[in-house]
């Protein structure tokens, strides 16, 4: 939409417009919902399981009940309602059996979070302790504990998933394109190899956190730390058959989200407490140990991969089978086996190709979304296996995916054709190859080499992803003139940090011809203000929203023209505009202004007309298709973003140790419409996936206990892990149907680090990783292998 | 206990508990609330506030250990209802994602500059280290730094391929 005006005629879109948050944000007047207070309001504790799989044979709470301060103590005995986004599956608290490590067992509400802890410390459960499943590479191995013997009674979207009751797989998504076996048949060489990843904790700043409030009468009302509010609302509805419109969610300020606050998490168990409490609100802030092993994580990843080459490069077949680790309840990870199921070639083409991609239940805290929504995982194996082939053909790597990227006329995995309006990864590619000086040493890396000891590598790697999101993903933007002609925008896309509302308000300056100061968009949403958005995820969000903006602009002016028409006795087709007045063309002094009509015009003798000034502006992806469930053949995407990294790390080729010297990364994002906030998100995602790369990840012990639930033993990048020096390219293929052009790239600048990482890394010395994260002791044990022989290239295997 | 402290500028006389932490006792007891919890066990520096000029995690302080100090916390930092200059940094540099880091991020960076005016890049990486952001990758953060101490000559920027 409005894709074909040249930049240079656009006043708003392209700059870095500042954000509209910041000053409450640097100031500390931003109200997060820890932050709220009300009166009476009780705090919530929670006693969670020490074991992975037990029975849990009694619990007494009579004494936490009887300490004084106490207002509520629920166990999951008095709570039957069942929650699930895709699959409902999870009950509020666990119910007769604990299926991972920290699941809540009990919940006590009191008047200070100190009496609750006290109370929580006098509750006694009896555990059976029971041999939990945690190896997602043994569903099919006979006698396997089952994580939910009750699959096959659980409801669940049966146009979308298949859950396979009597087994551990919560969905099993299958793709068939081409006939692999064809293709493998006609290929020279076939490779078969597996990658792997652990699960991941996404560290909002901001642990979960929800206030809720069950009021006698059945109304409802949430403060919670979510990036989809009118999904806790619905899914809080189906949960506890509650009209929706007796449910208000509100999102305060929220302190990060990246896919982990993409769903419903403690808002159930807060109300419920209240209801128990007698309706007074209960405040429940996660710790950070609970945000680790409470509330979900990312899930794992084992990827097999097995492809098919000719001798001049080209892949023809690929048969890929993905193990993922889902934890003890479904969440997003049936939903993220699907969409990693269809891309899971990465933006390659492949003319066979075929995908086995199992979630499946394992008794360890549960997957959910994170930015990337499994391409961060399986982008490790492809680009891993890229440079595993190429190097085994003697081909340039990064060669080797310019021959097989996907490009205009190109078939993606699900059988869509790829246009030219679809975004240019090999442009993406050359940029990246270019700003990294790929292919060869500068003299001043050769002298630095010299100087240190250290050998330096370097890599290009691809990336691409499209939203997932249902095919009737939908969103409404609301403008509202105000007195002095400036608008209030009601949206319920939540501002979660990454800066659309900045976009969103530059989208609607740039339509109505006005000052982006003149546009405000609150930052909180409530439901009962807020017309209905799906959810934040997916980098969904501009491309929609900024459409319906687009939109709801065009509305605002067109409602405005009517007024003019009216007032000024002219026709519509003779007026124009400028930021403060509407005005006859031919007439210029003959206009009114945008504030005279704001709440209604009066002509000069009092008669009024016409009422306050409201636009709407809604918007819904179209074209998109639900997958055929034997083949997922079909339109999933409504945008798909590529991009690149360049990496250049050096290593130290006796210890293992490394550091990333440079990452320059590209993404077609479209259109650029806050060229900060692209800067700020493609940074952001990258330093995110460097932690994915280089140091994060669940580590459990042989029963499932979770090892490494805190900051001191599972870091995230700080300032000093930075690459020394850092680069972003914007490529802008228009996309027709985004807003002036755009796509969303809030998610895929995490994409492909990892196998960048691994590749230089593999450059550099010689070593072939498989697992991530890649810590200078795997390094370390890689050389050891390869100086021991075992790690040598192997000739190319001819079928 | 009876405690005395000047929290940005103003003197406060208040009873703390003595196993209550000043994290917790400048959020509930002083009503300022741009201080946040990240981990409660400082490990993230969201809770970073400057006590008697150094930077302390207010989470592994307790409050009456701050009998008789003087402190600063994100409230402090804007002077007669206009942001400093270090805040318009931030601001015109995009060092603000989510913002639930600032508060401790400013408060690192203040510290940093009080004692360094013309910090360098690798002295500004050190200040913030103890503060953990996921949103911003910290670059943004660090020409934001930079540039209130008037060392920015040239952003990075987005480039157009």
């Amino acid at each position: 939409m409005l894709d074909t005006i040249p930049s240079k005629d656009l006043k708003h879109i392209g700059k870095a417009v500042e954000r509209d948050d910041a000053i409450e944000k640097l100031t500390g007047q931003a109200l997060y919902t820890g932050d709220l207070e009300f009166t009476g309001m009780l705090h919530a504790k929670l006693l969670r399981s020490p074991y992975a799989r037990a029975k849990i044979k009694s619990i007494d709470i009579s004494k936490a009940q009887k300490l004084p301060g106490v207002h509520a103590v629920l166990t999951g005995k008095d709570l039957h309602y069942r929650v699930g986004l895709y699959l409902v599956d999870k009950h509020i608290m666990a119910k007769h059996i604990t299926r991972h490590f920290g699941e809540a067992v009990a919940a006590v509400a009191a008047e200070t979070p100190e009496i609750a802890q006290k109370a929580v410390e006098l509750i006694k459960v009896e555990y059976e302790e029971l041999t939990p499943f945690l190896d997602a590479t043994k569903v099919f191995d006979k006698d396997v504990p089952l994580v939910h013997p009750d699959l096959g009674r659980y409801s669940y979207i049966k146009e979308v998933f298949t859950p396979v009751p009597g087994t551990n797989i919560a969905n099993h998504t299958k793709l068939r394109k081409g006939d692999v076996e064809e293709g493998f048949r006609k290929s020279d060489y076939i490779f078969e190899r597996e990658y792997t990843n652990p699960n991941v904790q996404h560290v909002p700043m901001e642990t979960h956190i929800a206030i809720g409030k069950w009021d006698i009468g059945d109304r409802i009302t949430i403060y919670t730390s979510a990036q989809s509010p009118f999904t806790v609302r619905n899914l809080f509805s189906f949960s506890f058959g509650i009209s929706h419109s007796n449910i208000r969610v509100i999102t305060p300020y929220v302190g990060g989200g990246f896919g982990g606050k993409a769903g419903i998490g403690l808002e159930p168990l807060v109300c419920c407490l209240s209801k128990a409490a007698g309706g007074r609100h209960v405040k429940l802030q996660a710790t950070r140990e609970e945000e680790f092993s409470l509330l979900p994580c990312r899930s794992g990843l084992t990827y097999r991969i097995k492809t098919g080459v000719k001798k001049n490069g080209k892949i023809i077949a690929q048969k890929m089978t993905m193990f993922w680790d889902a934890g003890a309840y479904a969440d997003y990870a049936v939903n993220v086996t699907r969409a990693s199921g269809f891309s899971a070639s990465g933006p390659y083409e492949i003319e066979n190709a075929w995908v086995d991609a199992y979630s499946v239940y394992t008794n360890k805290p549960f997957g959910t979304a994170y930015r990337g929504f499994g391409h961060v995982e399986f982008s490790w194996g492809v680009e891993r296996q890229m440079n595993y082939i190429a190097d085994q053909l003697s081909i340039d790597p990064f060669e080797f995916r310019k021959i097989n990227a996907i490009k205009p006329g190109s078939k993606t995995m699900t059988g869509e054709v790829i246009t030219d309006h679809s975004g240019n990864v090999t442009k993406c590619m050359e940029t990246v190859a270019k700003a990294i000086n790929y292919g060869k040493l500068t003299a001043g890396e050769k002298a630095r080499e010299q100087k240190t000891g250290m050998k330096i590598g370097k890599s290009v790697v691809a990336l691409h992803k499209a939203p997932a999101m249902p095919s009737m993903t939908g969103t409404v933007v609301v403008l509202k003139l105000n007195e002095d002609a400036s608008v209030t925008v009601n949206h319920a896309l939540t501002e979660i940090g990454m800066g659309t509302y900045t976009s969103l308000r530059q989208i609607i300056a740039e339509v109505l011809k006005w000052p982006v100061e003149r546009i405000r968009i609150p930052i909180e949403n409530d439901t009962d203000r807020d017309p209905y958005d799906w959810q934040t995820v997916a980098s969904k969000g501009l491309l929609l929203s900024g459409n319906a903006a687009i939109l709801a602009a065009q509305d605002l002016l067109d409602k405005c023209y009517d007024i003019a028409a009216q007032a000024l006795r002219a026709m519509k087709c003779d007026l124009d505009h400028d930021a403060e007045k509407v005005f006859i063309r031919h007439k210029q002094e003959s206009f009114i202004t945008f504030k005279q009509m704001s709440v209604g015009y009066a002509y000069p003798n009092g008669n009024a007309i016409c009422g306050p000034v409201i636009a709407v502006g809604r918007y819904i992806a179209q074209g998109l298709t639900n997958l055929d469930k034997e083949n997922s053949q079909g339109y999933p995407a409504i945008d798909w973003t590529y991009g690149a990294h360049g990496v250049i790390t050096e290593v130290n080729p006796k210890t293992g140790a490394f550091n990333v010297i440079k990452v320059a990364s590209a993404y077609d994002v479209g259109r650029v419409i806050n060229e900060e906030s692209v800067r700020g998100q493609a940074i952001g995602g990258m330093i995110q996936g460097l932690g994915t790369a280089m140091c994060e990840g669940y580590i459990y012990n042989k029963d499932g206990k979770l090892l490494n639930p805190s900051f001191t033993d599972n870091k995230i990048p700080t300032a000093l892990d930075m690459p020394e020096e850092i680069e972003c390219f914007a490529v802008e293929t228009p996309q027709v149907d985004g807003p002036f052009g755009a796509r969303g790239v809030g998610e895929h600048s995490m994409i492909a680090v990892c196998g960048g990482v691994g590749n230089a890394i593999e450059k550099a010395v010689g070593v072939d990783l498989t697992h991530m994260p890649i810590r200078a002791e795997d390094v370390w044990k890689a050389l050891q292998k390869k100086s021991e022989g075992q790690g040598k290239k192997l000739k190319a295997k001819k079928k | 206990m009876k405690i005395k402290l000047t929290v940005n500028g103003k003197k406060y006389e208040r009873d703390a508990s003595e196993s209550k932490n000043l994290l917790h006792f400048i959020r509930e007891d002083l009503g300022l609330t741009g201080t946040k919890e990240g981990c409660g066990a400082g490990e993230c520096g969201a809770c970073t506030v400057i006590m008697n000029g150094k930077t302390v995690n207010s989470c592994l302080v307790l409050a009456v250990e701050a009998d008789g100090a003087t402190i600063q916390t994100v409230e402090g930092e804007a002077k007669n209802g206009k942001l400093s200059k270090l805040q318009t940094a931030f601001k015109a540099n995009h060092a603000v994602q989510c913002g639930f880091c600032t508060a401790g991020m400013l408060m690192s960076s203040r510290a940093l500059l009080n004692k360094n005016p013309k910090p360098t890049v690798d002295e500004i990486k050190h200040a913030i280290e103890g503060n953990f952001c996921r949103c911003t990758g910290y670059t943004q953060i660090i020409e934001a730094v930079q540039d209130a101490s008037g060392q920015l000559k040239k952003k990075g920027g987005l480039k157009r391929a």
